[in-house]
């Protein structure tokens, strides 16, 4: 690198005057790590692209350049919002799904993490568990749907067992490769000290594979909101999945673009509250990131 | 007064100098107003309690740390062996020495696995070497590069006692051969005694004790002379040691 790069990059670094090569062919070392970034700018550079966004559609919208039977534009998808609101079903509906996929997503993903311990842990475990959970990982869980109908009719049951199926597989995953990926050495120096069992796994693997269980519960979240619109195509007269059907049946736009707001919105609830639990779950990992 | 003071010294031959240098984590002041010249082709090594900013200074010359102040300035071709080789283990060996090279450095690369006695592990997996043929390759690593400025950051802690002597005999060799100013960070006092030319303690972010290493090589331990400069650089270090 010469030594105009050198300035050009951090000019502040060193003496200004100073030139950064000498006449003995000294330089100032080229700094290779990473510049923290002042926390006002990375926010606003977080956020600055998916309002770009929102102002693109806000002016493509206003100015006549999409139409509005390609794409709602922002007031009437706010008014649609207004009328839910106003008539209580959003929150009903919001209500209706949440519980739903937090049945779902407590049930799939709690036995999900339990497999994924149990084959992680013991060799038995694994022979006993993986291949199943393999063969059901290839299985598109929307392929579930007509035969859980017959068994379970289109009641909650069924809407609840299939979003717990589709939480499950993912939790299953990553649960086992965190737990794989456990250090040997902590296991091997726990089990020296007498921890066994569920001992063993509760204070020692399961912590320790935390980071990988909370990626899986995020990935849980998401594909339950898949789960809930196919759950909701059927036998429900509430549940945003519900809503997403409406909007087709009745070819409402506003209501089309409407639904994928709302699940932006929850994805990005998802994230905040899985920030949040990685917080105050892993008191030990600090919040410091290697970039 | 310190005998390497910058200003008595040609420039030309100063392959690292140093003037002013603070630098401190949070309230925690690691570097003081530090002033230091190394000279082209001097074996340098710095001693230090934990925390005292030894290889903070090793990272600020190459370049992976910041300074707050001062001036750094240190001859272009610098690389580094770092405590752990740092290999990538997804390639093999001698791409890993050749890393960042063009591929015409192959040759040069062989050349170097050669030195350090690893003739014909081009073709290894990182994986499948011990801990003194890992760090080994880290070495042609950093020589094949040619360095003006070679920095150690405990190159030998992680090693066996065994492997540590024979790689310290390596280094002082390859550096006897190769003459690069030589930057060594380390614990170990007998290490630096009997591998460098010039000696330093640093303690509160300063130079506490500058010495020039008048023995010749190979330097024996037991002899008084070693002995000597033992006990002053421990007593530097806070370590007090049984008069004889």
């Amino acid at each position: 690198m010469t030594a105009m790069t050198l300035e050009r990059v951090h000019p502040a670094d060193q003496t200004a005057t100073r030139p950064a090569v000498e006449s003995a062919g000294l330089e100032v070392p080229r700094y290779l790590g990473s510049r923290r970034r002042p926390a006002a700018l990375s926010a606003g550079v977080r956020i600055g692209v998916p309002l770009l966004l929102l102002l693109a559609w806000w002016y493509g919208a206003g100015s006549g350049r999409i139409p509005p039977d390609v794409l709602a534009g922002p007031a009437s998808v706010l008014a649609a919002l207004r009328e839910l609101a106003a008539t209580g079903q959003l929150a009903e509906y919001l209500l209706a799904s949440a519980q739903r996929a937090g049945l779902g997503v407590l049930a799939g993903g709690g036995i999900g993490l339990l497999l994924g311990v149990a084959a992680g842990i013991s060799a038995l475990g694994e022979e006993l568990v993986d291949p199943t959970m393999q063969m059901m990982r290839a299985v598109p869980f929307l392929a579930l749907v007509p035969l859980f109908i017959s068994w379970f009719g289109v009641g909650e049951t069924f809407k609840i067992v299939l979003i717990a199926v589709s939480a499950a597989i993912p939790m299953y995953a990553y649960t086992y490769l965190g737990v794989r990926n456990v250090d040997r050495k902590v296991v091997e120096a726990a089990r020296g000290f007498g921890l066994r069992g569920h001992r063993l796994a509760l204070g020692v693997i399961i912590p320790s594979a935390l980071p990988n269980i909370l990626m899986a519960l995020r990935i849980c979240l998401s594909v339950s909101l898949t789960g809930l619109i196919a759950a909701e195509q059927v036998g429900a007269t509430e549940g945003i999945g519900y809503l997403v059907t409406l909007a087709q049946q009745y070819f409402r736009p506003d209501y089309m673009v409407l639904c994928i707001l709302i699940y932006a919105v929850l994805g990005l609830v998802f994230d905040a509250v899985i920030r949040l639990v990685e917080r105050l779950a892993m008191p030990w990992r600090g919040h410091v990131v290697a970039r | 007064m310190n005998p390497h003071d910058e200003m008595s010294e040609p420039a030309r031959d100063l392959a690292v100098r140093i003037s002013g240098l603070s630098k401190a984590f949070g309230a925690k002041t690691v570097l003081s107003g530090l002033d230091l010249s190394i000279r082209r082709g001097e074996f340098f090594a710095l001693l230090g309690p934990s925390g005292t900013g030894k290889t903070t200074l090793l990272r600020i010359l190459a370049g992976l740390d910041l300074p707050d102040e001062g001036t750094v300035l240190a001859a272009p071709r610098r690389t580094t062996v770092y405590q752990e080789p740092r290999l990538i283990p997804a390639r093999r060996v001698l791409a890993n020495v050749t890393i960042g090279l063009p591929s015409s450095a192959r040759e040069a690369g062989r050349r170097a696995l050669a030195e350090v006695g690893l003739d014909g592990y081009g073709g290894a997996w990182p994986a499948t070497l011990s801990g003194g043929e890992a760090q080994r390759v880290a070495l042609a690593r950093a020589l094949v590069r040619d360095p003006e400025v070679l920095l150690l950051d405990e190159p030998f802690a992680a090693l066996d006692a065994l492997t540590r002597l024979q790689m310290q005999e390596l280094v002082a060799e390859l550096c006897a051969r190769h003459r690069p100013a030589v930057v060594l960070v380390t614990h170990d006092v007998d290490e630096a005694v009997r591998l460098a030319d010039r000696v330093v303690v640093l303690r509160e972010g300063a130079l506490a004790v500058d010495r020039t290493i008048d023995l010749p090589h190979p330097r024996d331990r037991d002899s008084p002379p070693f002995a000597e400069y033992r006990r002053l650089f421990l007593n530097h270090l806070g370590v007090v040691t049984a008069s004889h």
